[in-house]
């Protein structure tokens, strides 16, 4: 197994407050690791720890290459693209522009404009709504336009905060489907944080799972899927 | 009907000058929701240093654009070195900070230059342009000035890459830090730009109040009063919004209260504006979730 992404020690606090104990985590190079928990457990503060988004400490490794102490926009740069919790539009901007937003970090201009056409492959109802303001999208497709502008980065790991948050549950199947397509075709490795559990555990090979702020368990989703008492204790399913 | 139209004209005139005022308090306000009371003596500053060039014998629209560039990077170096420490700071300090801006700018330019008002020179004859003693070639090029620097700026936010993420920043710093946009430059970016727009308000308006320390003064009030009828959110507003300070003061300056009255009219544009409508003509009224 190939790591692309471990962390160790990793803690993070929101003024005094402490949000995180020493967390360990190791992201398989093109697997998908689900972090999961209650409300308040952790699982945004470590993507946001990841990007250096809090105050942290501990070590990030990605690619054998430490970047505990980069900042946000060059992690960004290395390949980690956040889709953030509340899904980040740029109300604002069209739906073109929150994509094409990406073109300022990519030297590859052609291969961005291509990016850019296998995002309304991928989610045609942007490509419908390209020139609509992105405030006016629905939750569902605000979300897909998170998904598309991270993967406009050309990520090799993508960290997705909730993706399912607040949307009908078509619309989260549809993204999920994507996700494995993205997984799959592009071999982006990710690491998704939901409380939707049973699609979390569905589209991942690895869980973690999250108690305030220390990981409690974790391995194979098909064990944890199997655990009855974990899932009762924990999934609450 | 001559009069009135000679008053409109003046009044688009120095509605021009307001507006790009206006617009350098607004590029520094949609990004970091600060007004920056030292637009004004920046201005002036840059004017100074325009003047400056043009004694040691430099062509006019030379030392326009050094003073313009130069006016850029004092922008981008007030950022950095004085407001970037500031960022967590509570907004009546950063306040202090402008006002400490202000007066430095303004005694800086008094110890140079002195107090003692200067002629600055126009690149535009004065001459009439129909012959009919209507319209001048000085104001007709005030005007275009104001309309090519608002066309540019139009050109760069829209279709370039840069500006489209210097929007990005000042909308959703989170979520463009995450688009790798660096937030922190692209303020620094903003005030440059601001600083530079202002030099060129400074510089058309020169030659119509003469040069001195003070010059900026009244017309800062009249640029906060153009951004505040436009909505101070929108740079196309406050353009338009400075188009209609000028022309009604104007108006209203001579048909109805007086010139020496007329920046009091300012002040009733503002707190009127602020009393009936804050978002202002073109202004969208943002909510917030708490």
């Amino acid at each position: 197994m190939v790591a692309i992404l471990a962390v160790k020690g990793l803690s993070a606090w929101y003024g005094p407050i402490r949000a995180l104990y020493d967390v360990d985590l190791t992201i398989e190079q093109g697997g998908v690791t689900a972090l999961l928990g209650a409300n308040g457990a952790g699982k945004t503060t470590t993507l946001r720890a990841i990007c250096n988004m809090v105050r942290r400490a501990g070590i990030t490794v990605m690619d054998g290459k430490d970047i505990s102490r980069a900042a946000t926009e060059d992690i960004v740069r290395l390949g980690i693209g956040q889709v953030p919790e509340g899904r980040g539009t740029f109300t604002g901007l069209t739906v073109e522009e929150n994509l094409r937003l990406a073109f300022h970090i990519r030297k590859d201009r052609v291969a961005a404009m291509r990016d850019m056409d296998h995002v309304f492959d991928l989610f045609p109802r942007l490509k419908e709504r390209i020139h609509q303001q992105a405030g006016t999208l629905s939750g569902g497709e605000q979300q897909m336009l998170a998904v598309g502008r991270a993967l406009m980065l050309a990520p090799r790991l993508m960290l997705l905060d909730e993706p399912s948050f607040g949307l009908a549950p078509l619309v989260v199947q549809e993204i999920f489907r994507v996700l494995r397509r993205i997984n799959q075709e592009q071999k982006v490795s990710m690491l998704i944080v939901e409380q939707n559990a049973a699609m979390a555990l569905d589209l991942a090979d690895h869980v973690y799972l999250l108690e305030t702020g220390r990981v409690v368990t974790q391995g194979k989703s098909e064990i944890v899927r199997n655990n009855e008492t974990l899932r009762k204790a924990y999934l609450g399913y | 009907m001559d009069f009135f139209i000679q008053q409109l004209v003046a009044g688009l005139t120095s509605g021009a000058i307001y507006a790009c005022v206006a617009l350098g308090l607004v590029m520094i306000f949609v990004s970091t929701d600060h007004i920056n009371f030292a637009q004004g003596e920046m201005a002036m500053f840059a004017t100074y240093l325009a003047w400056a060039m043009i004694n040691a014998g430099l062509p006019y629209w030379m030392a326009f654009i050094a003073s313009v560039f130069l006016a850029f990077l004092g922008g981008l170096v007030i950022q950095r070195f004085i407001l970037k420490p500031l960022e967590a700071a509570p907004v009546l300090s950063l306040v202090v900070c402008f006002i400490a801006l202000l007066s430095f700018f303004n005694a800086l330019a008094g110890m140079i230059w002195s107090y003692t008002i200067k002629q600055f020179p126009s690149p535009f004859p004065p001459r009439d342009i129909f012959g009919n003693g209507l319209v001048s070639v000085q104001q007709i090029g005030v005007v275009g000035v104001t309309l090519i620097m608002l066309g540019i700026l139009t050109v760069f936010f829209r279709y370039t890459t840069l500006g489209l993420a210097m929007r990005a920043a000042a909308q959703n710093a989170d979520s463009a830090r995450l688009m790798g946009v660096r937030v922190s430059w692209m303020l620094a970016l903003g005030w440059g730009m601001a600083a530079a727009i202002g030099a060129v308000a400074g510089m058309l308006v020169a030659p119509i109040v003469f040069l001195d320390p003070n010059m900026m003064t009244g017309i800062l009030v009249y640029g906060f009063a153009g951004a505040l009828v436009g909505g101070i959110s929108n740079p196309l507003g406050a353009v338009a919004g400075g188009f209609i300070v000028g022309v009604l003061e104007n108006l209203v300056g001579s048909y109805v209260i007086g010139n020496e009255l007329k920046l009091t009219f300012a002040l009733v544009i503002v707190v009127g504006v602020l009393l009936l409508r804050p978002a202002g003509l073109f202004g969208r009224i943002i909510v917030r979730r708490v």
